[in-house]
């Protein structure tokens, strides 16, 4: 059910026990996933389970105090959001309850319960301006005209796939331009439908689309390591999965700023209230590096935060992913960060222990990798039923109890998603930012991906990359025996190369988030770094089988200067003369 | 109000009643037992004719004929300015022989969640006189950042040191401050034993702290049900004088360990499915209640920081409690045993510890232009050169180059220099930053790839005689 419009309640039925915010009632008229009203405060709740004449009720609001015998009302409608413009640039809770509403509303900084809003204003004036004509053909999804949502993003106003059968057309009766709510028709079509700016969609249920396609568009996200070791694809999916203070948020901020999609939906589920703070005022005054509006006219938020209701964030990544279909099927390319996803898992193990079902793996409900599966399903490259093409990334961290992959969300999420960044304690406590384990991680996009890599950036950056995982292997390997005979016990080459992969540890992987410039790292950028790294590996080679000792190779001045390309803002020149230098300085060696 | 003779089972800290009216969730309940002792309970499942209720204090003397009184109501704190000075029990009620309270207000001790739009991004800082705090891990106002310790460690020293040493600043600040927000402590003890209660309260009165703070106090052997209590009055008082009253309040809690274990009690007594070692599913969203009090208000003055100290079982950071703890908390500071044998004053090992909002409450026009850097370059050399202790336990200090000898050196003196400066020491931020640079100073220029060349520029100590004397002395 939406909270756009009131709808008429059916089968009411009474409250029998309520244990936190599990409730059940009895003689409740309801189906399965319905919208339900429970107590005297007409808290919300969904039908859960179905028991003869027992239903029992997840709430998404605070139970305390309500009893039993108290009322409760089936709305008879499944939980929907509202879908129209007005979604950018805003903040919601777990329900698609915008948050600076609810503040009005209250009047207090505390949330309170029984307060409801619609998701979107109903009563803002759009600028509608028609892109057909009277007499033109329209299917389910056509887009009959836009308005001007956010100064970066036009939002589509699109046929509803419920007001036609599937492959069925129609003509456009009458359109007109102007300025509108999203509840007054916009278009009227000849099968007597009509068209409003205003949607509902049951968050439970995909969007249809035609087709899912194969990705071959990197979303590319400015930082080196993604992009340039494990990149993502538009419509791929990926886990960021680590310990606590390796860094999944701040990867995950960092993939909401920069990543070069059109539409960022980011859904904090179950995390801090100062993080979602953080976005909140950082994001309005953030620029999009694509044009440099402000980051919040592509972002919608949704914040359901660690202490607000447990069913609320069973349902908040559902919420998330539906405004972001939503948007695909306008043509855009979305990203939907999801911030946790384990605390939604654990918020499914919760209500699912609290109906004393049988537990599967550490005490989570068996049907957990089901719900995963699904999730990420709904990512991916699609191909609309409107004949446009978009896509859906969804990018969930997940926070393993003491950072050990073996448990069961880590695990099941590993078998859906195709990239995959394991952020690394160990990393995170010498500050190597951002922590992603080179050794650990992978992306299956890689070869899809390569062709627009090298067409855009370098014909070689497939080669580039390889070199930079070789020589980190042989690093890998090589410490083995250092941490056993030390460094000066190895052969010269072998020196050497530790060194040449100290530099691709220290300024290549490592990025610095809160520099102004190192934050956002252009592909161009990235290929440059990397060869001049390999510059001095092979001038430095060269170098020692001309004779010239390791040590002097290593200690030779301009070379550190690597670690400074990431905060140039003029790299190019920077570059060019730095590999000018290390080459020179090297060859007078010998 | 109804009375009820109607108790059908009693079960460790829970009671069955039966009724025969609406008994709300989370209500408070009454049961005086026939030997005309009054106990205090609260219901955790209601349903038509039956309800299970948790008594605080214990079921003991509890029989099928007490009488049982829904006073229709949740539980309430009963607040007010005076509270500052007084010392209460675990529920709330006075202990200190003092005047009876007379409440301005009785605030719901679960409180609501605070709306993310609503609030405030910390970013304060606070100086704490500890190096390793201050200079590695800042705390700023409105962060909730645990001390994560195991049995036998000096933590309660080291909460004392920073609530003792965090609040004085603030007030010789006063006149900065124009809307005079003054610093208040509420230290909330959670089946901690008498003895250490009584270091805490005698630390309270050496240094006169107790006026300026409130003390809940659940010990040992105190009922472990009421321990569920305890954080939540501590916190709506803080939450009360914070956002009403424009106090900056620092929450210490203490054991949240203990918390745990009685939230494991309950729900075992309850019957429920266990989750992670026999805690409860729901203890993530029970501790993200507690932890998720802390904050700022925009458009209020005061702020409330917490520092809950837990106790690892096993020193395990990935056992349930720190664990579900660390992912809400912003980071965590740990105490480390070893350090501690080698008579670290704090023993703070910083390469785990953390502080998330560090990031926003340092540099320029917050603490200084260089924090930033020298902190990352501190923690990168302490890392480097604890690995290479490793080594040096196998291949001998000899068989090692120059440069790693230099950060065996650094990390030595990190520790020495930086880490142990005494429970009494109050340091300022300055002197820790210039202690820092003492440190990198240590190492080649060149190494530095953390810092900014204009800082390495103005700080670096180009002459080594100084160094020299630290050497020595190892």
């Amino acid at each position: 059910m939406s909270k756009a419009e009131s709808t008429e309640t059916t089968g009411d039925g009474v409250i029998q026990s309520v244990s936190g915010p599990v409730v059940s009632a009895r003689d409740l008229d309801a189906r399965m996933n319905d919208v339900v009203y429970v107590g005297d405060e007409g808290l919300m709740g969904e039908v859960i389970e179905i028991e003869g004449n027992i239903t029992t009720i997840q709430v998404y609001e605070e139970t305390s105090g309500v009893g039993p015998g108290e009322p409760v009302e089936n709305t008879g409608e499944p939980l929907s959001v509202d879908l129209g413009p007005g979604m950018l640039d805003a903040i919601y809770d777990g329900v698609q309850r915008p948050l600076d509403v609810l503040e009005g509303k209250m009047g207090s900084p505390y949330l309170d319960r029984g307060v409801d809003a619609p998701g979107i204003d109903l009563e803002k004036k759009w600028e509608f301006e028609p892109t057909v004509e009277v007499g033109d053909e329209v299917g389910r999804g056509d887009v009959v005209g836009i308005v001007e949502e956010t100064v970066t993003i036009d939002h589509k106003v699109m046929v509803p796939p419920d007001a036609l059968e599937e492959g069925e057309t129609t003509e456009i009766a009458s359109i007109e331009p102007g300025s509108f709510d999203v509840t007054e028709t916009v278009a009227e079509l000849d099968n007597g439908e009509s068209v409003s700016m205003h949607q509902e969609w049951p968050v439970r249920e995909p969007r249809p689309s035609a087709n899912k396609k194969t990705p071959r568009t990197p979303l590319v996200s400015g930082q080196r390591i993604l992009d340039g070791l494990f990149p993502i694809a538009k419509g791929g999916t990926a886990a960021i999965p680590g310990p606590f203070g390796s860094g999944k948020t701040v990867t995950q901020h960092q993939l909401a700023k920069y990543a070069d999609a059109d539409i960022i939906v980011y859904v904090g589920c179950g995390e801090r209230g100062n993080e979602m703070t953080e976005v909140i005022e950082d994001f309005p005054e953030l620029e999009d590096p694509a044009n440099g509006n402000p980051l919040m006219a592509r972002t919608s938020l949704i914040a359901n935060t660690s202490n607000m209701p447990v069913a609320a964030r069973e349902s908040c990544i559902y919420t998330g992913i539906t405004i972001a279909e939503y948007y695909r099927d306008m043509g855009y390319d979305v990203a939907l960060m999801a911030d946790s996803t384990s605390r939604w898992a654990e918020a499914m193990r919760e209500i699912s222990s609290r109906l004393e079902e049988m537990p599967g793996e550490e005490g989570y409900p068996a049907y957990l990798a089901a719900r995963l599966a699904q999730f990420y399903e709904r990512a991916g490259y699609f191909e609309n039923v409107n004949g446009t093409e978009g896509s859906v990334s969804a990018i969930g961290a997940v926070s393993p109890p003491g950072g050990d992959f073996s448990e069961p969300v880590t695990q099941n999420t590993l078998r859906i998603v195709k990239t995959f960044w394991a952020l690394d304690a160990d990393l995170a406590e010498r500050r190597h930012f951002p922590s992603i384990n080179w050794n650990e991680s992978y992306s299956l996009y890689k070869n899809q991906l390569d062709p627009w890599f090298q067409e855009n950036v370098e014909e070689d950056w497939p080669e580039k990359r390889q070199w930079a995982v070789d020589v980190l292997d042989e690093e890998t390997e090589l410490q083995e025996i250092v941490q056993l005979v030390g460094k000066d016990a190895l052969p010269d080459d072998q020196q050497l190369t530790l060194e040449i992969a100290r530099y691709l540890r220290e300024a290549y992987l490592q990025q610095n988030a809160f520099h102004p410039v190192d934050t956002y790292c252009p592909p161009e950028k990235t290929y440059l770094m990397l060869t001049t790294i390999e510059t001095f590996n092979d001038e430095a080679f060269d170098a020692l089988e001309a004779g010239v000792p390791v040590e002097e190779i290593i200690d030779i001045e301009s070379v550190p200067r690597i670690n400074r390309i990431g905060v140039q803002e003029d790299y190019e020149e920077y570059v060019e003369e730095l590999k000018a230098d290390i080459t020179e300085e090297l060859r007078s060696l010998y | 109000m109804k009375e009820y003779q109607t108790i059908t089972e009693i079960s460790g800290p829970l009671v069955y009643a039966e009724v025969d009216e609406a008994i709300g969730y989370d209500e408070i309940v009454e049961i005086e037992t026939a030997q005309g002792e009054t106990l205090r309970g609260q219901v955790l499942e209601s349903s038509e004719g039956l309800v299970a209720i948790q008594v605080f204090e214990g079921t003991s003397g509890i029989d099928q004929n007490a009488s049982v009184r829904f006073l229709g109501e949740t539980m309430k704190m009963p607040v007010t300015e005076d509270l500052l000075g007084r010392v209460l029990d675990g529920s709330g009620r006075p202990i200190d022989d003092g005047p009876e309270i007379v409440p301005e207000e009785r605030q719901d001790i679960v409180g609501a969640a605070i709306n993310p739009y609503s609030r405030e991004y910390p970013e304060e800082f606070i100086e704490t006189g500890v190096s390793a705090i201050d200079g590695m891990n800042t705390l700023v106002r409105g962060q909730k950042l645990p001390i994560f310790s195991s049995s036998g460690q000096p933590h309660s020293q080291l909460a004392m040191q920073i609530a003792r040493q965090a609040s004085v600043p603030e007030e010789e600040e006063g006149d900065d401050d124009e809307d005079g927000s003054e610093f208040a402590v509420i230290f909330g003890a959670m089946g901690i034993t008498a003895e250490e209660a009584n270091e805490f309260m005698e630390d309270f009165e050496r240094t006169g702290a107790l006026e300026r703070s409130v003390v809940f106090m659940n010990l040992a052997d105190d009922p472990a049900v009421e321990r569920t209590v305890t954080p939540r009055m501590v916190l709506t008082t803080a939450e009360y004088l914070a956002f009403e009253k424009d106090y900056h309040v620092l929450v210490i809690l203490t054991d949240m360990t203990n918390y745990c274990e009685a939230l494991r009690e309950i729900g075992a007594a309850r019957e429920e499915v266990p989750g992670r070692r026999g805690y409860p599913g729901y203890m993530y969203t029970d501790l993200a209640q507690l932890y998720e009090r802390a904050g700022r208000i925009q458009g209020r003055d005061g702020s409330v920081t917490q520092i809950p100290i837990l106790t690892m079982p096993g020193d395990d950071d990935t056992h349930p409690i720190p664990d579900l703890t660390g992912y809400i908390t912003e980071g965590q500071i740990y105490v480390d045993p070893d350090l501690n044998s080698q008579g670290l004053q704090p023993p703070v090992n910083v390469l785990p510890s953390l502080s998330r909002l560090m990031d926003d409450g340092i540099g320029e026009g917050l603490t200084r232009a260089d924090h930033g850097g020298v902190s990352d370059q501190m923690y990168a050399a302490y890392a480097e050169g604890e690995d290479l202790r490793d080594l040096v336990n196998i291949v001998g200090r000899e068989a090692l180059s120059e440069r790693d000898n230099k950060y065996l050196d650094f990390a030595d003196a990190f520790e020495t220099e930086f880490v142990d400066q005494g429970f009494d020491t109050n340091r300022e931020l300055e002197e820790t930053l210039e202690i820092g640079w003492d440190l990198l100073s240590m190492l080649p220029k060149e190494e530095l790839n953390r810092v900014d060349e204009e800082f390495i520029e103005e700080y670096y100590r180009e002459e080594d005689d100084e160094r020299e004397v630290v050497e020595a002395a190892d």
